[in-house]
């Protein structure tokens, strides 16, 4: 029985408890039995994107008529992807729709934060501590994750795409930035005079800026490094890419990058064996007037996205199977379509899941549909998962991660059990 | 900064004399503030900087150059003992040092003599004068470049017909080049086809030249103008009642927002800026409001629309009352109902009806005219939204516990009125001040202190401003040097350290937006934060080194022209009094890589 088989039947027979942490549930066939070569990619839309038309419950009655103009359907210009028959995926999800079918693809749906918060800022910020309702956490679920991760650090062993340091990503453990190009860098820092000049100028600081330039120089080495070496698997597609990384990196990221991020985090991993955890994040999704359905604004920027993890899958190439992606956003929207044909804010939301461990082609959750009276506040689901509990499954089943970890990651949440049950 | 090998420039600096935090006799005397009889008569003990005082410009030079600092310390050796039985953490700061503190804190950095001036001036009449910019002559190279930018000087109805009709052209060629080249549209997202190269070259062009032009307004002002602290509060507000470039036709109001709602407001009243904000078309636009409508409201076309509630949450969440602020989900709905109809333009049918009343004969081919005849008939020449009666909910609403009568426009006024009055509100806009001129995790006895002069002048900014920059809290050298510059502030303040200024902005607008604070571009409404967890990351510090190497080497291009001496500038940066190790770091680099390493240097992150 290999692992997928393992996560399937698990979740098809939902008796077995992911979290059983006997050792031999977790004896791995693929990659070092430390979980070395496991890979994680977390992605977060910031804004809210509106699940309810990513992964759409076109077969609930109501569904139609709470968004009349928006609703997403399969005689539409753009018809909606069915997924099985009650679910279907938004047509611009189509690059992600060979991953559902070879079952790497799967979604929780009504996935959300205990903390009933519409606003942006507080959801983000809780769902990057991973302690929703506590501002006090300063540290990131992601920082506390790579602090105990077995594995050697290496500068670039966990790296956070953009130009700065989100809070799911701060904390006391290294993570380095890398921009949005991901691609060899030009600094004064390559020119060994001015180098050892600045290096004299910032040596013996100790505090977090001294700490930040230590960084910053093997980071920045340790790309210039990878980048430069041989890449066979990519022979083909080498000159392109290098010609849109230098067009992408004379400036800087602009949202026209946005769907290249695929190729060049994939191009990463593939090069540096030591990357074993990415961020990146992507706004504009707070999709309040015209959102359209099919077509229009949210179409807009899901194509982009789903373009780039379509490539991201394809340029891991053999790495998709020790890797995981997690697609996450603050909060849901609202079940019915307010005045203008767009959504306000909400509360749960759909979490996607790809990876050769995922068990998919299924979309999970304790799904309540949506009548008035399953609905939160008669407004937006109820978020009858917690975020916490997808993470954890895949921190502890995908990453290894022990129980006393999950306990450092998501101080007081208790696991409440697998949520891969349909 | 912390290093442990070597002792930083500030514990050297520590002083037998200690300024402010006296407990019991008066909560807040820096004697830099007080004019003789004010310490005799003591009357007005906690709080020496009256409104008056900062009321009348003073601008005069009173004190010769070295007599501030002896006065301050003639005056400490009372004070000091005061202070160590009241604040014993608390650390003093010698006058020198003061004076490059405020300069740090309240510009974007000190040009070279600016110490000397301040010496000069005195403290309290530079303050004084600050607070009242309408006092300074402006920089008339400023002047003349506000002048000049067309964008700042037509009407939101105009810029946004100029965007339409740009909007248009564009759409135009695009299918001119679709039809001539097909396979352009290859890989084309969905709902649009990739533009080609001609679309690119003509008209991709002009739209960013649209941005830029107000870009490089907004930094050519940070860096020359004379009025650093209104410059300063206006990077303030327009963060807290951000709007982004990046949303449609905000690409052409950005600077008329900030020239007309924010800037002329930085100093006023804070019920002031809620208004002009909440009636500005880039923010009406922005948050969505211009389509917040009474259920079942249908356009001319038969379009229904409705409820949006998108702006009056973050009215509240961000604007005023502070995410904590006590609201509720029902409030949000509610307030947006108060909201309904505040909108951009009144629609054609308003439009006609008001220009038949004026006499005026429309006809086919001059609605842009009708259009802009009507804003100048309005209040504010077209600089504000309108409030379309059709489209308001008069129903009864509650808001905060507070009965409002479906009224109209002035239900609007009355909730934004109780929003500002609010002691959330209060706390909150404290709160973030305190952050952002004194420490990333403020003293909360400052907090309150700012609070309280706040509701007690109903949100007079210049009164607590003033409070602030009289408070023990702002002068206790703790935290001096200890925020991090925000990416546009140590980019500004480079320029000014150095002289400088840039020939070529597109460059300097480019770094911002590696650094990660794109110029106008903070995509969400919470607006660019200025703490150090925000901005400080290696990937960030080594960009800054590579653009400090590029100023200092005199080498980049776009630089208008070579920096000035190095020692000049030396003794600009933080009055010259750096660590003993940048110190010795420098004197032993080679004399071109001198200037590099004085502006990549921790002290020069620092302010």
């Amino acid at each position: 029985m290999n692992r997928r088989d393992f996560l399937k039947i698990a979740a098809a027979s939902s008796m077995v408890n992911l979290f059983g942490f006997h050792p031999g549930a977790l004896a791995f066939n693929t990659g070092k039995p430390d979980g070395t070569s496991k890979k994680l990619i977390v992605i977060l839309l910031r804004g809210g994107v509106d699940g309810l038309n990513v992964v759409a419950p076109y077969g609930d009655n109501r569904y139609s008529s709470l968004r009349p103009s928006i609703a997403l359907s399969k005689s539409e210009k753009a018809p909606l992807l069915d997924l099985d028959g009650y679910f279907g995926l938004h047509p611009a999800m189509a690059p992600l729709i060979s991953c559902w079918q070879n079952k790497t693809l799967a979604f929780v749906h009504d996935c959300g934060s205990p903390d009933p918060t519409r606003s942006h800022f507080d959801a983000q910020d809780y769902m990057e501590s991973g302690v929703p309702g506590q501002k006090s956490v300063s540290t990131g679920w992601i920082n506390r994750l790579v602090g105990q991760m077995p594995t050697k650090h290496t500068p670039l062993q966990a790296i956070s795409v953009g130009p700065v340091l989100p809070r799911i990503c701060s904390g006391p453990t290294t993570i380095a930035t890398v921009s949005r190009a991901i691609a060899k860098n030009k600094s004064v820092m390559d020119r060994p005079m001015i180098a050892s000049s600045f290096e004299d100028l910032y040596s013996g600081l100790n505090d977090d800026v001294g700490r930040a330039f230590a960084e910053g120089v093997a980071a920045h080495t340790a790309i210039n490094e990878v980048m430069d070496s041989p890449d066979a698997s990519m022979s083909g597609k080498n000159d392109e890419m290098s010609r849109e990384q230098k067009v992408a990196n004379a400036g800087a990221p602009t949202p026209k990058a946005y769907n290249k991020f695929g190729m060049q985090l994939s191009n990463l991993f593939r090069k540096d064996p030591t990357v074993q955890v990415a961020f990146a994040d992507f706004g504009g999704w707070d999709t309040h007037i015209r959102q359209g359905a099919g077509q229009g604004q949210l179409a807009q920027h899901l194509a982009p996205l789903a373009q780039g993890l379509g490539d991201l899958v394809t340029g891991l190439g053999p790495l998709y199977k020790d890797t995981t992606i997690l697609v996450m956003s603050e909060f849901g929207r609202t079940a019915k379509e307010n005045g203008n044909g767009g959504t306000d804010h909400g509360h749960g939301n759909v979490m996607w899941l790809l990876g050769g461990d995922i068990p998919g082609g299924k979309v999970y959750g304790k799904w309540g549909g949506l009548a008035s009276s399953a609905l939160h506040e008669d407004r937006d689901l109820p978020a009858s998962t917690d975020f916490r509990t997808v993470i954890s499954a895949v921190l502890g089943e995908h990453m290894n991660v022990s129980k006393a970890g999950l306990n450092t990651i998501f101080p007081g949440f208790s696991y409440p059990g697998n949520p891969f049950v349909s | 900064m912390k290093r442990d090998s070597n002792p930083g420039s500030k514990q050297m600096f520590i002083a037998a004399m200690t300024l402010g935090l006296v407990g019991g006799l008066s909560p807040s005397l820096n004697p830099l503030f007080m004019a003789p009889a004010q310490a005799q008569a003591g009357a007005d003990g906690d709080r020496l900087v009256r409104p008056g005082d900062f009321g009348t410009p003073a601008v005069a030079v009173t004190t010769a150059p070295a007599a501030t600092g002896r006065r301050a310390h003639r005056r400490s050796a009372s004070v000091a003992d005061a202070s160590a039985a009241g604040n014993p953490t608390a650390r003093s700061m010698n006058s020198d040092q003061q004076i490059v503190h405020l300069l740090n804190r309240i510009t974007f950095g000190a040009r070279p003599g600016d110490v000397e001036r301040v010496k000069q001036q005195g403290i309290r009449n530079y303050i004084a004068a600050q607070l009242n910019p309408e006092s300074i002559p402006e920089s008339p190279e400023v002047l003349s470049k506000v002048q000049n930018t067309h964008l700042l000087n037509v009407s939101s109805m105009q810029a946004i017909a100029e965007f339409r009709q740009f909007q248009k052209e564009r759409k135009q060629l695009k299918q001119q080049e679709l039809a001539a080249n097909p396979d352009t549209n290859q890989g084309a997202n969905q709902g649009g086809g990739k533009p080609g190269k001609q679309f690119k070259d003509q008209l991709g062009d002009s739209k960013k030249r649209m941005g830029q032009e107000l870009m490089e307004v907004r930094l050519l002002r940070a860096i020359d103008s004379n009025r650093q602290l209104q410059e300063v509060m206006t990077d303030f507000w327009y963060n807290h009642f951000n709007i982004s470039i990046d949303k449609g036709f905000d690409h052409v109001l950005v600077g008329a927002y900030e020239e007309q709602a924010i800037r002329p407001f930085a100093l006023g009243k804070f019920r002031d800026l809620v208004g002009a904000t909440c009636h500005h078309p880039a923010m009406l636009f922005y948050l969505d409001n211009w389509q917040n409508s009474k259920p079942g409201t249908t356009d001319r076309k038969g379009k229904e629309s409705g409820i949006n509630e998108n702006y009056a949450r973050e009215l509240m969440e961000l604007h005023t009352l502070g995410v904590d602020g006590g609201y509720t989900q029902k409030d949000v709905q509610e307030l947006a109902r108060v909201l309904t109809g505040l909108g951009i333009t009144p629609d054609r049918r308003q439009i006609g009806e008001g220009l038949r009343r004026a006499g005026f004969q429309g006809g086919r081919g001059r609605q842009a005219e009708m259009q802009e005849r009507f804003a100048q008939s309005l209040p504010g020449d077209g600089k504000w939204g309108f409030f379309n009666s059709n489209k308001h909910d008069f129903g009864e609403k509650v808001v905060l516990g507070q009965r409002i009568a479906g009224t109209g426009e002035q239900e609007i006024e009355q909730c934004l009125d109780m929003l500002c009055r609010h002691p959330s509100t209060a706390h909150h806009i404290a709160f973030q001040l305190a952050q952002y001129f004194v420490a990333d995790t403020p003293p909360p006895a400052l907090v309150d202190k700012l609070a309280a002069k706040f509701t007690a002048t109903d949100g007079d900014i210049k009164a607590v401003m003033a409070t602030l920059l009289d408070s023990p809290e702002f002068w206790d050298g703790r935290y001096k040097d200890d925020k991090f510059k925000s990416p546009f502030r140590y980019t500004v303040s480079i320029f000014r350290a150095t002289g400088t200024e840039p020939r070529d902005f597109q460059p300097v607008i480019g770094f911002l937006r590696l650094q990660g604070q794109p110029l106008y571009g903070c995509l969400t409404p919470d607006g660019y934060k200025n703490t150090q967890s925000a901005w400080l990351n290696p990937d960030a510090l080594i960009n800054r080194i590579n653009f400090a190497t590029g100023v200092g080497s005199g080498k980049a291009k776009f630089l208008a022209g070579a920096p000035l001496d190095f020692n000049q500038i030396r003794d600009t940066v933080n009055g010259g009094m750096l660590s003993p190790h940048t110190e010795s770091v420098i004197s032993k680099a080679p004399p071109p890589l001198k200037l590099s390493l004085l502006m990549g240097s921790p002290e020069f992150m620092h302010y």
